[in-house]
């Protein structure tokens, strides 16, 4: 739904905004061409279709990539990327495929090099040949879903409908999602198990047992597709499936969800940085590669500005949403995602007890929808002010959804009255889509009549929060993207960029760096 | 006394749930007898509607006959009182005049984060935010694998004021004699002037403290909100004792 623009915003200002957030991200984005990271390493292993993994007692099991990855660092270090050493092994050590070089890796019969010379150059291009396999099945994903939708269908209404799932149980969600999708789902979103993101590995296999989730696997990523195929053609839309990039595992994450046909991803640029303690070098690296993934595997990331609201106050700290925004789109747009792929999240945040909260929602939303005219806004519902009174909890969805359709917002995770009481029973997601429905059926033209008052209090709120967002952005300009973070200018947390969990596995890359998966990805984008 | 609808001793109660099956009038008489059987008597059926696939959703009012006697009510109350994170933040400021300095970790081989990283992180756990979202709170999360002799040099060294760990691991009590040569460690370095001691994790029995050596111990399904609470309360106890 397109909207026109209400608010007569200075086209000045708004190419001020984007042209200081490029310069906030260029020294990042630097620093992100010029280092790796284990997980970017075994994402390209895993694009060349390595899986698997040993069963070992008692601690979990341990990927096949994680293993190579970790003997090709011990061996001869990362610096040259795991491409090199591992296809140079491959050509020359007498192994019958990727799979059986990695069994002999775990019984450590492996002595890897890094290959010069002719020899290097052949590797390279038995890299090459390898990561182009892989793509060559994102890109026939992508296809795929174009038909499906094409002959499906997609939803009759804008917002779409987002709903969560999430027992724990890979064959629970299956037929929960697909009654969600019956209910009138259009994006089904399979919650991780708690912590996931911390883990520096990706489970492997069907998935039977989580924490308030479900482990995001490949194998939990197809079946569930194939689940949300069947009911897609059965209620006549095709259904999109999202799971989580963010945390430790991004670039292999987002790989797998190209190679399953996952439609939307949650990556934020700062979330693992500000809530999880991950070292902001490691995630801007991370970041980075999964991006360009979900660029050519045309998936929609959504964004995690809701977040902040959780913590600061949604009316004081309303220009940090705009600033994340603004931050994600640049390092969005740097990756080769298109604005139709930019999920902007943004959230129904402010304390309901404050006068005149709905017209600064209504202010902060309709900015974020003319900033941003053809991103599919990501508009989240109350959780913070949700108190346990599900009566006003519901009131508060209702005018939750009032903002999302007057404001043309582009996917609108469902509130639910029990927020913050339980997990949602299936009485509340039928309520909660009671009330979507209501909204939407009777208000859903309503942006049509409304126009707010020029010079009055909503369009003087949506300029005054452009205007701190522009002032923030020229601060971080000055100081340095990473220092702005160490310094907590984001949240309340000061996260400098030589602490945080997954910093060992941040490597500088060395000359003759070779990775085959970049390599492809970048020249696709050009 | 009785539940209050719109005149003293009605009784009156709403409660609304979902039967799995099929919405037609065996339903809402499958409701209104489960609405007997749990004292609502008479009630009525105002709202029935057909959910899914055999699932019907009831709202139901209705008088119940159960009499409350107040006099016979037990509050537990626990031996701090639960705060929001402003009024910890308000307390540590008034109490320490300075942040209040927490020091997390997970000891021994336990690699395990995720207890410690649930209460320590922004992002938090069950709604609540971590204790890095406090204000008045300066939290260094060490992650895992560290050795207690590390653990108390870095306690000194920061001068904190608590030193939290979590403990997953219980294969041969592992968790029990990681936590008494923590409070060993301690006693040992600082004496009395040593940081409060909190050890969480699934298996622990919080009625250990005194055997374990350690201030607190919290169990599975603790918040933040209650980590901090105690913190805010403990600290101030803790302070007026040394002084």
């Amino acid at each position: 739904m397109s909207i026109e623009a209400k608010l007569g915003l200075n086209a000045r200002t708004v190419r001020k905004a984007r042209r200081l957030a490029d310069r906030a991200i260029a020294p990042v984005v630097e620093l992100a061409k010029t280092h790796t990271t284990v997980s970017v390493e075994r994402a390209v292993l895993r694009l060349a279709g390595m899986t698997g993994t040993d069963p070992t007692i008692g601690n979990g099991e341990i990927p096949w990539v994680n293993r190579v990855v970790d003997t090709v660092r011990d061996q001869v270090g990362l610096e040259h990327g795991v491409a090199l050493p591992v296809w140079h092994e491959l050509r020359t050590g007498g192994h019958a495929d990727l799979d059986d070089l990695a069994e002999k890796v775990g019984s450590g019969s492996v002595r890897f090099t890094v290959p010069t010379g002719k020899d290097g150059d052949r590797a390279a291009r038995a890299a090459l040949t390898a990561a182009k396999r892989g793509l060559a099945r994102i890109d026939k994903n992508r296809r795929e879903r174009d038909r499906l939708i094409k002959r499906i269908g997609d939803p009759k209404q804008r917002p779409w409908i987002y709903l969560i799932v999430a027992t724990g149980d890979i064959y629970e969600d299956m037929p929960q999602a697909q009654a969600a999708a019956r209910a009138g789902a259009d994006v089904v979103a399979v919650i991780r198990s708690t912590g996931q993101s911390l883990l520096d590995y990706v489970p492997e296999g069907a998935t039977r047992q989580g924490y308030a989730g479900t482990y995001a696997t490949q194998e939990n990523f197809r079946l569930m597709r194939a689940a949300l195929d069947d009911v897609s053609k059965e209620v006549g839309r095709y259904v999109r499936l999202t799971n989580y990039a963010s945390g430790l595992c991004m670039p292999e994450i987002a790989t797998l969800a190209g190679l399953e046909r996952l439609d939307m991803m949650l990556n934020d640029s700062m979330y693992g940085i500000l809530f999880r303690d991950i070292n902001p070098i490691r995630t801007f690296v991370d970041q980075r590669f999964s991006r360009m993934v979900h660029a050519r595997a045309g998936i929609i990331i959504n964004t995690g500005e809701d977040n902040y609201l959780t913590t600061a106050d949604a009316v004081d700290e309303a220009h940090t949403v705009t600033v994340s925004q603004l931050l994600n789109e640049a390092f969005a747009h740097e990756a080769g995602l298109a604005d139709w792929q930019l999920g902007l999240g943004h959230a129904f945040e402010i304390n309901p007890d404050l006068p005149e909260s709905f017209r600064l929602e209504l202010a902060h939303a309709m900015l974020a929808r003319e900033l941003f005219p053809d991103a599919p806004l990501k508009w989240m519902p109350p959780t913070k002010h949700m108190t346990g009174d599900v009566f006003r909890g519901h009131l508060l969805d209702g005018f939750f959804n009032l903002v999302g359709t007057m404001t043309g917002q582009g996917i609108l995770l469902v509130g639910m009255m029990t927020e913050a009481v339980v997990t949602p029973w299936l009485s509340d997601r039928d309520l909660a889509l009671q009330n979507v429905r209501y909204v939407l059926n009777a208000a859903g033209g309503l942006h049509e009549d409304f126009q707010p008052a020029r010079g009055g209090f909503i369009i003087s709120r949506a300029k005054q929060v452009l205007g701190e967002a522009v002032d923030l952005l020229d601060r971080i300009v000055d100081d340095g993207l990473l220092d702005a973070i160490a310094d907590g200018t984001f949240g309340i947390t000061k996260r400098p960029a030589d602490r945080g969990k997954g910093l060992d596995g941040v490597v500088r890359r060395a000359e003759g760096y070779r990775n085959p998966a970049l390599e492809l990805l970048a020249a696709h984008g050009e | 006394m009785r539940p209050y609808g719109d005149t003293t001793g009605d009784g009156m109660v709403q409660l609304s749930f979902t039967l799995p099956i099929p919405h037609d009038a065996r339903a809402e008489g499958a409701a209104l007898q489960l609405a007997a059987k749990m004292g609502m008597e008479p009630a009525m059926v105002v709202h029935a509607r057909a959910m899914s696939d055999g699932f019907t959703f009831f709202v139901l009012y209705g008088s119940v006959t159960h009499l409350v006697d107040v006099s016979k009510v037990e509050v537990i109350e626990r031996e701090y009182p639960l705060l929001s994170a402003k009024d910890v933040n308000a307390a540590i400021k008034k109490t320490l005049r300075r942040k209040l300095v927490v020091l997390g970790a997970c000891i021994g081989t336990d690699a395990h984060t995720v207890g410690i990283d649930a209460i320590l992180n922004v992002k938090g756990f069950a709604g609540e935010k971590g204790l890095e979202y406090y204000r008045e709170m300066r939290v260094l999360n060490l992650g895992a694998q560290v050795s207690v002799p590390e653990l108390v040099h870095r306690a000194r060294a920061e001068r904190c004021d608590a030193v939290l760990v979590s403990q997953v691991v219980t294969q041969r009590d592992a968790h029990l004699r990681n936590t008494r040569e923590l409070s060993a460690a301690f006693r040992e370095a600082m004496g009395t002037r040593r940081p409060l001691l909190v050890v969480g994790g699934p298996r622990f029995d919080p009625s250990m403290t005194e055997e374990l050596g350690v201030d607190r111990i919290f169990g599975r399904g603790t918040t933040p909100g209650e980590v901090a609470s105690y913190l805010t309360f403990a600290a101030a106890q803790h302070r007026e004792g040394a002084a």
